[in-house]
C-alpha cells in the first residue's frame, strides 16, 4: 500500500475470486457481490446455503464461497423449502431468474410463499431468457422484441408480463417484498440494504422474504450497457415500479 | 390348516371390519394371516369385500378365487361368490334382504336374517356384522370367542368402548342362530 | 425386541421409515398409497421428523433433493402417475449422488389408468426412468413384512452408495394387511461430510450439482457413476429360490405376482410337475447370474415370467438367459391380478408344447 492511500473498496472475502462469466454491464455480478457483503457483515458464511437453478446464474456456486445446491429448472423454491425445514437455523436463499421463478416454477414459487417458507428469494428479473439466447420471458414487456417475439410481445396472444412482487405480497405469510435495482450508485446502496433486511427478517423467522431485482441484459436486449440503463428507466420502471411492497411493521402498499 | 375366505356386502355394512377382526384374532393366536380389501370407488356405497386367509403356514397367495368360507350380505355378492365356494365349503348369507338364495346343494349354506334380528332384537342395525361373525364362528370356530372379543377391544377406538357389551351380545346371539 | 402388529402395507412402510430414523418426508397424496402420508401425519407429534404435503409430485421430489443434499435421511412415496412426474428430479438426484428412498405403489396404466394394482412400471424403475445414464437400486417387496424390511434396507443401501433407492410395490401390497414384525428404532447417525450444511472455516464449500458443462468432465462423472453401479451389481443382488433344486420349469415373478406363483408351484408339485420359483428381490441389480446358471442346466426345460403387465421383466430374463432356453410370458393388465389356476393352466400348455 502506497503511503497516503487507504483501502476504501475491495472484493468481499465471501466471493471466491473466480473471474465471473457474466456479460459486461450485467447486474448479476453486482448482486453477487452485495449478497456476499451482507453474508460477511452478518458473519453468517458458515450458516448460509444457496440454491441456484437453471439460468445465467446456474454457475453462481463458482463465485459464492458458501455451500450451494444447483437445482432443476423452476424447482429452487421446493429445494430451498426442504433445506430450510431440515436446517431451520441456517440462512437459505434461492437465486432465480424470471423464466425459473415466474414460468416453469410458478407453482413452487406461489406455494412456498403461501406457506411462508422462511427463506429469501432473490429474483433476477431481466425480462428475457439470457442463458438460452434471448427468448421471451414471462416478464418481457409489451411490445418488447425477443427471438421468440421478433415482432414484439403481443399481449393479446401471450398475456401481460407477470408482476411477481405485486402477486406474492398478497400472501399473508410473506413478510417482506421489495423491488430493487442497481442502475445507479444510490439504487445499488438501497439494493444492498434490502438484501440485508431480507436476511435479518429471515433470522427473526418472520416468513418469506422476496427481493426482485429489476435487472438488465445488454446482450439479450441487443444494446450497450448504457442503453440498457435507459431502457430500465424508460420502459421497465414504469411497469415494474421500485420500492417496498410489504414489510414487517409497515402498512402494505 | 388353511382357511381361505371372502366377506362381501355393501360398503358400510362392516364387511371389512368383520374380516380384519378375524385376521387380528387369528394373528393373536399365533397364526399367519392376510387381509386383502377391495379398494377404490366401491368404498362409497357400492359392493365392498375383503379376502381373509388364516393359516398355520406362511401364506403364499393373499388373493384366491375359490373359498372355504363365503359370507355375503347383499344380492350381487351372493350371485358373484356362490359359485366360488369350494365343495363342502361354508356360505353364510343375509336372508332378510337377499331375495334369491343359494341354489347349490354341495355346500353348507346358512341363512341368517341378521339385519332383521339386529334391528328388532338389538335395536341397532350397526352390530349386524357381529351377529354374522358369531354365526360364522359357530359354523366353523376358526378362532376362539375370547380372541375375537379381545380383538374387538384392541382395535375399536376407545370412544366406542361403551359399545363393547352390545357387540358381544350381538356376537353371542349370532352364535345361537346357527 | 420390536413388536408384532396387523398392518396395512402402506402403514407398515410409514412406521418402518420412522423406525429407520427418517428425518424428512415430502409427498403428495395419490391412491393407492395415501395411507403413507396419512399415517405419518397422525404420528408426527410423537416424533421429530419434518413432514410436508407438497404442492405436487414435482415439488415433492425436489424437496427430497434439497433435504438429502442438506444431509438428511429423507423419503417420498407415490403411485404410478406421480412417479412419472418425479423422473426429472430422480435423474438430478442420481447424478448429484444423493441418498434417498422413493416408493412407487404401482397402479394400472398407462395414462390416468386405474387405481388397481399393477406391475406396469418395471421398465421405468429398472431402466432409470428419467433422462441420462443412471440407475436406481430397486427393491420389490412381496409382503407387508418386506414393506418394512425393504424400507430399512433402502435407507441403508442409499447411504452406503450415495444413490437413490426405491421400492417398487403395488396397490395390493400397499392396501393389504398382514402380520408384521416391526424392528426397534434403529439409531441413525448421519455421516455426510459432503452435505450442504453451511461452510465452516475448516473446510472448502460443499456444492451439490448435476451440472458439468464440459464434456470431458461429464464423461468422467458418468464413469464414476457406472463404477458405482458395477459395485452395486457385484454386491447387492438379492433373490429368493423356491423349489429350484430339481426344477424343470422355472417360473419367475416379483412382488405380488411372486406370491401367486408360490401357490402355483405348490399346486404344480401336487400334480407332479417339477416347477420352481426364482423371485428377484432386487429388480436392479437383476439376478442375471442366477438366471444364466439355471438356463445352462440340462434339466431346466423352459422359463416363464408372470407379471401384472404386458411383459417387461421377461426381457431381462431373455437377456440373462442368452437364448439358451425358451422364455415365455404370462400376464394380466389393467389392474387385474392373475389367479393361480390360470397361471398353472398356462404352464401346463407350455409343458405340452415342449
Amino acid at each position: 500500500m502506497k503511503e497516503g492511500y487507504e483501502v476504501i473498496y475491495k472484493r468481499p472475502a465471501a466471493l471466491t475470486g473466480k473471474r465471473m462469466h457474466y456479460c459486461p454491464g450485467c447486474f448479476h455480478s453486482t448482486i453477487h457481490k452485495m449478497l456476499m457483503e451482507v453474508v460477511q457483515e452478518m458473519d453468517v458464511q458458515d450458516k448460509t446455503i444457496g440454491i441456484c437453478p437453471v439460468g445465467c446464474s446456474v454457475f453462481a456456486y463458482d463465485y459464492l464461497d458458501v455451500d450451494m445446491q444447483q437445482a432443476a429448472h423452476g424447482r429452487a423454491a421446493a429445494v430451498a423449502t426442504a433445506v430450510k425445514r431440515m436446517l431451520p437455523d441456517r440462512f437459505v436463499f434461492s437465486y432465480q431468474g424470471d423464466g425459473d421463478l415466474a414460468a416453469i416454477g410458478t407453482a413452487e414459487t406461489i406455494h412456498a410463499c403461501n406457506r411462508g417458507e422462511n427463506f429469501t428469494f432473490i429474483f433476477i428479473n431481466n425480462g428475457i431468457y439470457g442463458m438460452t439466447g434471448g427468448q421471451m420471458a414471462p416478464t418481457t414487456l409489451d411490445g418488447q422484441k425477443t427471438t421468440t417475439s421478433p415482432y414484439g410481445r403481443d399481449t393479446s396472444k401471450v398475456g401481460m408480463p407477470l408482476k411477481m412482487c405485486e402477486i406474492v405480497s398478497q400472501f399473508e405469510k410473506v413478510a417482506y417484498v421489495e423491488r430493487i435495482t442497481c442502475n445507479t450508485p444510490a439504487n445499488s446502496r438501497k439494493a444492498k440494504r434490502a438484501l440485508k433486511k431480507a436476511f435479518e427478517y429471515q433470522q427473526q423467522g418472520l416468513g418469506t422474504t422476496f427481493i426482485e431485482v429489476a435487472s438488465n441484459c445488454p446482450s439479450g436486449w441487443k444494446c450497450t450497457p448504457e442503453e440498457s440503463l435507459d431502457w430500465l428507466k424508460d420502459k421497465v420502471f414504469p411497469y415494474y415500479p421500485l420500492g417496498v411492497f410489504k414489510e414487517p411493521g409497515k402498512p402494505a402498499k | 390348516m388353511l382357511k381361505e375366505m371372502i366377506f362381501s356386502g355393501f360398503g358400510g355394512q362392516g364387511v371389512l371390519t368383520m374380516g380384519s377382526l378375524l385376521a387380528y384374532a387369528a394373528m393373536k393366536e399365533g397364526k399367519e394371516v392376510s387381509w386383502m380389501p377391495s379398494y377404490g370407488p366401491e368404498m362409497r356405497g357400492g359392493t365392498a369385500n375383503c379376502m381373509v386367509n388364516v393359516s398355520d403356514e406362511p401364506i403364499s397367495s393373499p388373493i384366491v378365487t375359490e373359498y372355504d368360507i363365503v359370507v355375503v350380505l347383499n344380492q350381487p355378492s351372493l350371485d358373484k361368490f356362490e359359485p366360488r365356494v369350494k365343495k363342502d365349503g361354508i356360505l353364510i348369507w343375509e336372508s332378510s334382504t337377499i331375495k334369491r338364495g343359494p341354489t347349490r346343494d354341495d355346500i353348507k349354506a346358512y341363512a341368517l336374517p341378521a339385519i332383521e334380528i339386529a334391528t328388532e332384537e338389538l335395536k341397532n342395525v350397526k352390530v349386524m356384522n357381529m351377529l354374522v361373525l358369531g354365526a360364522l364362528m359357530k359354523a366353523d370356530p376358526i378362532v376362539g370367542t375370547d380372541s375375537l372379543m379381545t380383538a374387538l377391544k384392541e382395535t375399536l377406538p376407545e370412544r366406542y368402548h361403551h359399545m363393547l357389551p352390545l357387540n358381544q351380545e350381538a356376537f353371542e346371539l349370532g352364535m345361537s342362530k346357527v | 425386541m420390536g413388536e408384532t402388529k396387523l398392518m396395512k402395507g402402506n402403514e407398515a412402510l410409514a412406521e418402518a421409515a420412522i423406525r429407520a430414523g427418517m428425518q424428512g418426508y415430502f409427498g403428495y397424496p395419490i391412491t393407492p398409497q395415501s395411507e403413507v402420508i396419512e399415517y405419518l401425519a397422525l404420528e408426527e407429534p410423537k416424533h421429530n421428523y419434518v413432514l410436508l404435503q407438497a404442492e405436487s409430485e414435482v415439488a415433492a421430489i425436489n424437496m427430497v433433493y434439497g433435504a438429502a443434499a442438506a444431509g438428511s435421511r429423507v423419503m417420498t412415496t407415490t403411485s404410478s402417475p406421480g412417479f412419472s412426474l418425479m423422473q426429472e428430479g430422480l435423474s438430478y438426484i442420481a447424478c448429484a449422488e444423493l441418498p434417498c428412498v422413493t416408493v412407487n405403489v404401482c397402479r394400472g396404466g398407462p395414462g390416468l389408468g386405474t387405481i388397481q394394482p399393477s406391475q406396469g412400471d418395471y421398465f421405468q424403475a429398472v431402466r432409470g426412468g428419467g433422462h441420462g445414464d443412471y440407475q436406481l437400486i430397486v427393491l420389490a417387496p412381496n409382503s407387508v413384512q418386506e414393506m418394512v424390511d425393504h424400507t430399512v434396507l433402502g435407507f441403508e443401501l442409499a447411504d452406503k452408495y450415495r444413490t437413490p433407492a426405491m421400492l417398487l410395490s403395488d396397490g395390493a401390497i400397499g392396501q393389504m394387511m398382514e402380520k408384521v414384525d416391526l424392528p426397534d428404532p434403529i439409531p441413525y447417525k448421519p455421516d455426510k461430510p459432503w452435505a450442504t450444511t453451511g461452510k465452516t472455516p475448516d473446510r472448502e464449500r460443499n456444492i451439490i450439482t448435476s451440472l458439468y458443462i464440459k464434456s470431458e468432465v461429464m464423461e468422467k462423472v458418468n464413469d464414476r457413476l457406472q463404477a458405482k453401479y458395477q459395485k452395486i451389481t457385484d454386491n447387492e443382488v438379492r433373490f429368493e429360490e423356491y423349489h429350484l433344486d430339481d426344477a424343470e420349469v422355472v417360473v419367475m415373478a416379483y412382488g405380488l405376482s411372486s406370491r401367486i406363483c408360490k401357490k402355483v408351484v405348490d399346486l404344480a408339485r401336487e400334480s407332479g410337475i417339477k416347477m420352481g420359483l426364482l423371485r428377484p428381490i432386487t429388480l436392479w441389480p437383476f439376478p442375471e447370474k442366477k438366471v444364466a446358471e439355471l438356463a445352462s442346466l440340462d434339466r431346466v426345460k423352459f422359463f416363464f415370467s408372470v407379471e401384472m403387465s404386458v411383459g417387461q421383466m421377461v426381457q431381462d430374463i431373455r437377456l440373462a438367459a442368452e437364448g439358451k432356453k425358451p422364455i415365455y410370458f404370462y400376464g394380466r393388465k389393467g389392474g387385474i391380478v392373475p389367479t393361480p389356476d390360470e397361471v398353472l393352466e398356462f404352464a401346463r400348455k407350455k409343458i405340452e408344447e415342449n
